[in-house]
């Protein structure tokens, strides 16, 4: 997947490495379109899409009309058409205008079609909270869309992640929503366009550790890499996995790590409730319920709506939380 | 709020006596004036109105048909310049055919007034958004006359369901300023009590509100009450499905809804030409309902035809589409960045047909307001800018616990329970030496 005159690796930010991943995608096919709510000029209101309108056209970075449902309603036309529209949503609050076409037609039109047509659209949230924003601009709908099924759902937390995994989602044949830790586009890291990335849907051990594992994706894999560092401090040593990919999940890297640390608490700003954490709780404790020492603990937000600015810090799930979680779950 | 106070208030609106029936000289004459002070008149209109309205020639000058605009179009002027105006941003008073107010010269000085000290208002908060004591300001810069003169064209009784913008609509409303600001802030999601006021939350979910406005109006219908309900919109909004949605319920119900849109020009980055080709108020045709447009940077203009299309639904001729023509002088918000996508030579033209400096002109002009009088609004709006600064200095932040409020009306266990089980955990902390450090209680 590599070009041959791939760039060097270099230090980016998690926005720049998308923009540069979509760069990448555009030379490498040009049937992979940009659409949306101000990519052209602005470049996005986080400038993700930044210089693309400029280097590849209006024919391919395309300013849409504002109406999230015709820009996945033709995004669909487009990919049956054979081009394959990467779609920015502008933030995750304003995605479900565009519910019915993902949920009833993005879906399920591989299925309906016995196979013979590929909807190969890719959607772009940028999603979760964290920058004290006004309503609907904070929201983790994950869930709501890992639960159809012909939807693949995946979530960067790092630089590296976030071009590859855009990559190879723009050339996978089906529909896959890309959650975007919006919190996180300005941190930096290593992005190599020359390396070999593993497989889209696998996870990740990014910190080892014996005592108990944490299991996290996207705006959570730092907090929770921070979390691991104070319980070291106290001679605690957490694992941590990165899940980068909701649907499907891959519990079989958790899977090593449970049997390994025997506890597991699983962390994401989504609500607890029906949350992604759930599922990997009851598959873990399916899979390996001989090996745990304590129950699987979940980490998440609440049932209530996403707070006003001045209360995300208290209702986020930041570092007090998860260690909170941790100290329960080494308890037992 | 207590229950007796809503039905008290309630039963004021739905009567329908929040103020006499608009009589405008000059506006187009409805066939159903008869019905005095509101009551049953809409109910026992019901199935004639249909007819009525249908006979009737919409009150609206109509646009003459003219083939599609070739897709390079510009959407600056799409239409030209056939729009309803009654003072030219040289301040001239001009007659229309179709629209006219007669004001008073204590009338015309409260526009100005009402401009103003919007305007003042809207500068403080953006200089309080610099400053960090609000984390984001949508400013109304430019649109103080669609806004105002929308706004005062409404009588107590009726519904106004507004954008994020509608700051200026706020302000006839009687809604304190400050208490728009807590969302900006980020201490609520809304903060003020829609009812009080019948002004309903901003919406940032663009277009959704268009429904619900109709949907009000559909129920104001079938109380039989003669108020309006206005909803406010963008050029960018008209693209959503949302908004084409309410132009049909409206239009089959024949719902008492004046659909308000203000065409700034822009949806953030998005010149209006990304959203139609063809002027936004002709697309009311389609839909069976009369669409007008004004100039947007003329209060008088825009009090006379919002006058007359609430006149229309009050008398159950049912909806009709406002398209004010204006121009968002500002940032889209204070995140925004225009200078990545527009000219300061279109900045500068607008600047010229200034909405406030135009009254001003005329109020001179004609000798309707001295020196002392203006002295005395800029020595008010001061006043008001002193007292939003302080406000927003003592605006308490919410309590932690507030995540837990109002999620249900009738309550849910799992609220409880987690409202319980996050009460402990914060209690953990209180006795901890370290609590308030990152790894408080650890
Ligand atoms: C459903 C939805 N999509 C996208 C957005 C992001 N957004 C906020 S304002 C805006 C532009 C709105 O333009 P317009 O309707 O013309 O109103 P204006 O801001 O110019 O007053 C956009 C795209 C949103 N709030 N809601
Ligand atoms: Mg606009």
């Amino acid at each position: 997947m590599a070009a041959t005159t791939a760039p060097a690796a270099r230090k980016l930010p998690i926005a720049k490495a998308i923009n540069e991943s979509l760069r990448a995608s555009m030379e490498a096919d040009p049937k992979v379109l940009v659409m949306g709510e101000d990519v052209g000029k602005l470049g996005g209101v986080f400038r993700v899409t930044d210089g693309l309108q400029k280097d590849f056209g209006e024919e391919r970075v395309i300013d849409t009309p504002l109406a999230e449902s015709g820009i996945v309603g033709t995004a669909i036309g487009m990919a049956l058409r054979g081009y394959r529209p990467v779609v920015e949503i502008q933030f995750d609050g304003f995605v479900f205008p565009a519910y019915d076409q993902i949920v009833t037609q993005l879906a399920k039109m591989h299925a309906r079609a016995l196979g013979k047509v590929k909807v190969p659209v890719v959607i772009r949230i940028p999603y979760a909270g964290g920058i004290g924003a006004v309503e609907h601009h904070s929201e983790s709908p994950e869930v709501l869309f890992a639960h159809v099924a012909g939807l693949k759902c995946v979530s960067p937390s790092n630089s590296a992640d976030a071009y590859w995994m855009l990559r190879q989602a723009i050339e996978c044949d089906d529909p896959v929503i890309f959650f975007e830790p919006k919190r996180r586009y300005w941190d930096k890291g290593e992005v190599d366009p020359a390396a070999i990335p593993g497989p889209l849907h696998q996870a990740k051990v990014v910190k080892e550790g014996t005592a108990l594992t944490l299991a996290a994706y996207g705006p959570m894999v730092k907090v929770c890499l921070e979390a691991a560092a104070a319980a070291e401090e106290e001679g605690n040593s957490l694992e941590v996995v990165d899940l980068r990919s909701i649907s499907p999940i891959d519990f079989d890297t958790v899977q090593r790590s449970v049997e390994k640390t025997r506890r597991l608490v699983t962390v994401h700003e989504a609500p607890v409730f029906l949350g992604s954490g759930a599922e990997v709780a009851a598959r873990l404790t399916e899979r390996c319920f001989y090996h745990l020492e304590a129950p699987v603990l979940r980490v998440g937000g609440f049932h209530a709506p996403y707070p006003p600015a001045r209360l995300e810090d208290e209702y986020l799930p930041g570092l007090d939380r998860v260690l909170d979680a941790v100290d329960r779950a080494l308890a037992y | 709020m207590t229950v007796e106070s809503t039905a008290a208030r309630e039963e004021a609106r739905r009567s329908g006596t929040g103020g006499k029936r608009a009589a405008a000289s000059g506006e187009p004459s409805t066939s159903r004036s008869a019905s005095p002070g509101g009551g049953k008149g809409r109910a026992a209109q019901g199935a004639s109105n249909k007819q009525g309205a249908a006979k009737k020639k919409p009150a609206a000058k109509k646009a003459p048909a003219k083939s599609r605009k070739p897709a390079k179009a510009s959407a600056a002027q799409p239409g030209g310049d056939e729009f309803v105006q009654l003072l030219t941003p040289e301040g001239e008073r001009v007659h229309h055919p179709s629209y006219d107010v007669d004001l008073t010269d204590e009338e015309l000085r409260g526009l100005y007034r009402d401009m103003v000290l919007t305007c003042r208002f809207d500068a403080e908060a953006t200089s309080l958004q610099r400053q960090g004591e609000l984390g984001l300001w949508a400013s109304l810069l430019g649109q103080e006359a669609a806004q105002i003169g929308s706004g005062r064209a409404l009588r107590t009784d009726d519904y106004v369901f507004p954008t994020y913008r509608e700051h200026g609509v706020a302000w006839c409303r009687d809604v304190d300023p400050t208490l728009l600001l807590g969302m900006f802030r980020g201490v609520n999601n809304g903060g003020w009590d829609p009812n009080t006021n019948n002004f309903h939350l901003y919406t940032i979910v663009i277009g959704s509100q268009v429904l619900h406005a109709t949907g009000y109006a559909m129920g104001v219908a079938k109380d039989g009450a003669d108020s309006a309900v206005v909803a406010y919109f963008g050029d960018g909004a008209s693209s959503q499905g949302d908004v084409a949605e309410a132009f049909t319920f409206a239009s089959v119900y024949n719902a008492p809804v004046v659909f308000f849109c203000q065409n700034n020009q822009w949806a953030i980055s998005e010149p209006t030409d990304r959203q139609t080709r063809v002027p936004i108020y002709r697309r009311a045709d389609g839909f069976g309902f009369p669409g007008v447009r004004v100039d947007g940077n003329d209060v008088l203009a825009c009090l006379a035809v919002t006058k007359a299309a609430v006149e229309r639904a009050r008398t159950g001729e049912g909806p009709m589409l406002i398209e004010a023509f204006t121009y968002r002088m500002g940032a889209h918000t204070t995140s925004d960045d225009p200078t990545r996508y527009r000219t300061d030579e279109e900045h500068a033209s607008w600047e010229a047909k200034d909405p406030i400096a135009r009254l001003r002109g005329y109020l001179e002009r004609e000798g309707r307001a001295d020196e002392a009088y203006f002295a005395a609004i800029e020595e008010e709006s001061e006043a008001m800018g002193k007292h939003v600064r302080e406000a927003i200095r003592t605006m308490p932040d919410p309590d932690t616990m507030a995540i837990f409020e109002n999620v249900y009306a009738d309550g849910h266990a799992l609220v409880d329970e987690e409202r319980a089980q996050f009460a402990r955990y914060l209690s953990s902390f209180a006795d901890a030496p370290a609590a308030g450090s990152t790894q408080g209680g650890h």
